[in-house]
Formats: C-alpha cells, sequence, structure tokens
C-alpha cells in the first residue's frame, strides 16, 4: 500500500504540468506546486482516503483560483496579451497559438479543459475537484472549446479579465 | 450498437473526444460522425486542441523533478513555520466532524473500506485493533489497587531508558501534574506490534488514566475516539508510533489530557522525559 507521501511524490510532475498550463509562466507554477504539496503535508490528518490525486489537483486549484483573485485587486495588471500580430512561422508557433488561446478562457474553464486533456482525469474526477455537478463540467468545458476554436480561427474576439 | 439514427448528443462528442464515451457508443457515433461532416470537422478541430496543449505542456511532467519539492525536505523548511506542526485543535475538529458525518467508528471504517480499497481497509481494521487492545490493557489494570504497574512513577528515568530500549524508539513519558494527573507508573505489555508501553496517571479523586502506545505500520493517521463500557479513548499515530489515551467516558476530561498528553510527545523540543 503506497503510503500518503508516497502518492503525494508520485503525483508531483503531472501537478507541475498542470500549474505550467494553467499559468503559462514557470516559476509562478512551480510556486504553485510547491504551496499545494507544503499544503497537502500540513493537512494530511484532513485527508480520509480517496484519490490523493484529486485532492491535490484540487488543491492546487483553489491556491491558484486565490492567486488570481489577489491579482486583480491590484490596479496593475501584467496583459494577458499585448500583441495580436499574427504568429511568427515556426515549431513554436503552434504552441504559443494554444498558450494565447488558453489564455483568454475564464479560470473555471481552463481548469475544467486541461484537467480533462492534459492530465487525463475522467469528467466526475473534475466534477470532484471543481466542487460543481458533472452537467457544469461538461458545459465548462463545451465553453472553452468555442473559445479557443474561435481564438485559433482568428476571430480574436475581445478578451476577458478573469474575474 | 449501430442505430445509425440515433441522434448523438454535444455532450457525447466530447466524451468521443476524450475517450470518456462508453464502449458501446462509440461506433455508433464514428457512423454518425461520417455522416455529418460539419460535426466531424468541429470533432477534428476539438482534438486538435487537445493535442496542441498536449504537444505544448505534456513535456513538463518528464522534467526531472527539482530539488525544491524533495517532501522531507518541504517539511523540515516548514517546521519553523508555527502551526506546521499538526495542531491539536485540528486534529480534533477533523475527529468531531468525522464522529459526526459517519457515526463514529464504523462508520469511518465503512468510508475507509469503500474509498481505498481493501488494503486500506485491513490498515484501519488494523488500527482499530490496536485501541482495542489500548482498552483492553485499560480496563484490565486501572481496576488493581496493589499492583497497578511494574515500575513505579518514582522512577521515570529507569523506566524510560528501559522502556526506550524494549519499543525501539525513545520514550517520552509526559508530565500531566499541570492538569492534575500524577504519574502512577508504567509496564511492558504484549501487543500486535511485538511490545507496547503503557503509562498509567490518577487525579485527585481516584480516576486514572493511561497512554499505550507502540510502533505502527502505516503513516500518521487522523485522531479518532472510540468509546463503551464506560471507558473511552483518543487514539491517532504519528511518526510510525501508534498511541492511545483511554480513560473514562467523559470525552470532554479525555480530549483535555489526551491534548496535554500529544503536545508533550509530539512537540519537536518539547522533551519533558
Amino acid at each position: 500500500m503506497a503510503t500518503f507521501r508516497q502518492s503525494v511524490e508520485a503525483t508531483i510532475p503531472a501537478l507541475r504540468r498542470y500549474a505550467r498550463a494553467l499559468t503559462r509562466d514557470a516559476d509562478i507554477a512551480d510556486d504553485l506546486v510547491q504551496d499545494t504539496l507544503v499544503r497537502a503535508l500540513r493537512s494530511e490528518h484532513l485527508f480520509h482516503g480517496g484519490e490523493v490525486r484529486s485532492w491535490l489537483y484540487t488543491i492546487l486549484t483553489n491556491l491558484n483560483r486565490n492567486r488570481l483573485r489577489s491579482l486583480a485587486r491590484r490596479p496593475m495588471l501584467s496583459p494577458i496579451e499585448d500583441n495580436d500580430a499574427p504568429d511568427l512561422a515556426g515549431p513554436e508557433a503552434g504552441g504559443r497559438d494554444i498558450e494565447r488561446a488558453l489564455a483568454t478562457l475564464v479560470e473555471d474553464q481552463r481548469n475544467a479543459l486541461l484537467l480533462v486533456v492534459l492530465e487525463g482525469l475522467s469528467y466526475r474526477e473534475v466534477a470532484e475537484v471543481q466542487g460543481v455537478p458533472i452537467g457544469t463540467v461538461m458545459s465548462r468545458l463545451a465553453r472553452a472549446r468555442v473559445q479557443i476554436k474561435t481564438y485559433l480561427d482568428g476571430e480574436r474576439p475581445a478578451l476577458r479579465r478573469v474575474k | 450498437m449501430t442505430d445509425r439514427d440515433s441522434p448523438v448528443s454535444e455532450e457525447e462528442l466530447h466524451a468521443y473526444v476524450d475517450g470518456q464515451l462508453p464502449a458501446d457508443r462509440r461506433e455508433a457515433v464514428a457512423t454518425w460522425l461520417a455522416e455529418n461532416p460539419e460535426q466531424a470537422a468541429l470533432v477534428a478541430a476539438w482534438r486538435a486542441q487537445a493535442e496542441g496543449i498536449r504537444t505544448r505542456y505534456g513535456a513538463v511532467a518528464d522534467e526531472p523533478v527539482p530539488e525544491r519539492f524533495n517532501l522531507d525536505r518541504l517539511m523540515r523548511e516548514s517546521a519553523g513555520a508555527p502551526a506546521n506542526r499538526r495542531s491539536w485543535a485540528a486534529m480534533a475538529a477533523a475527529a468531531a466532524v468525522a464522529a459526526f458525518m459517519l457515526g463514529g467508528g464504523v462508520g469511518w471504517m465503512a468510508r475507509g473500506a469503500s474509498a481505498a480499497g481493501p488494503a486500506a481497509a485491513a490498515a484501519v481494521s488494523g488500527f482499530d485493533a490496536f485501541a482495542n487492545e489500548a482498552l483492553e490493557a485499560h480496563k484490565l489494570y486501572v481496576v488493581e489497587v496493589r499492583h497497578p504497574v511494574e515500575v513505579p512513577g518514582e522512577e521515570r528515568a529507569h523506566m524510560t531508558a528501559w522502556l526506550s530500549k524494549r519499543l525501539g524508539y525513545q520514550q517520552r513519558i509526559p508530565d500531566l501534574s499541570s492538569i492534575g494527573l500524577k504519574l502512577v507508573g508504567g509496564r511492558l505489555l504484549p501487543s500486535a506490534a511485538g511490545a507496547a508501553a503503557f503509562y498509567m496517571y490518577e487525579g485527585a479523586s481516584g480516576e486514572r488514566f493511561t497512554i499505550y502506545c507502540s510502533k505502527a505500520e502505516g503513516p500518521e493517521t487522523a485522531l479518532r475516539f472510540k468509546s463503551g463500557d464506560k471507558v473511552a479513548a483518543f487514539y491517532w499515530a504519528d511518526d510510525k508510533v501508534a498511541y492511545a489515551v483511554s480513560g473514562p467516558d467523559d470525552r470532554a476530561r479525555l480530549e483535555k489530557v489526551s491534548k496535554a498528553i500529544y503536545d508533550q510527545i509530539e512537540l519537536p523540543g518539547a522533551k519533558k522525559l
């Protein structure tokens, strides 16, 4: 039986991947992962069985939401997107496009999409992480996909700020 | 299943892309898509998005994990911070919530069994057995008038050295005089883990509390409460040692005693041997 610690340790690479895609910033992402791990180790006694992995995704998702809220309260926002010029051709171009498209999503939609396509969670697990019914997960996923498609198709709607 | 007229919902299209569609619908959706090029293009676009996201970020999980995420180190570094060690208040609150939500020990076990599989269930019931051992020892010895202990409380230093050696880890015998309890003494007992140390304390009106501790297999556990037969116990495990504090079935009083013991046994630097 894997101990709690072993389960946490085994999940670190996936948490880093999720955090990187969520924040699109390697430093912020790793800070977020570290906060998640510290939080998890400190509240191990609150963990009463179940999937350690889902629990860690939940902590990270919530910490990132708190981070964005406190950012939003500050007057100075670093622009999520400051360049609408077409991407240069090259191997990185596609990656930058998807990165910018992700940046245009509202946070709950980005969480849902990334947990499903990048982390491979089931819809039910995502519902647990987000604390909402599966139907809400489905509609977030659908809106995220519409938004990304619209962005990539070049219609580039007005960017939405995360609340 | 090849019902060609079966309507395909948008949710099913998402599930199809995400590999979460039940097998018996996959073929039907594929057939339907072959006849609906517009929807098929949408599905292809969603797939490309997912592929793009995985291509962009997938490799992060293959990077070596930086040293800053070493769990032992994270624990050490946060050791100086206040409220790092799990606090008794949080443990007690969690225990109260668990008891409230799940109806006590049995509910907890049932939940453990369903949530984490048979291995966890075995661990939980093993821990439950530990609590039973502790309560049996408590009931057996607290009624003893002449020989409740092997080593009297006055020989604390000797008892600490002896039981540390027999149990294989450093014993910390709490001083509970601040809450009106005097150390009667201790004894060595057999247990499922091999050996257990048993310490007895007595209050002004003759009420007795005992600590039963032994090495534990699993990781640390939540605080649990068990009562019955006029006696009750709080028990938990930490750093591979399991503890049970037993006494009269008065939850508030027992919790106060347990907290005093926890604070002395568990907090680093609080070595009152």
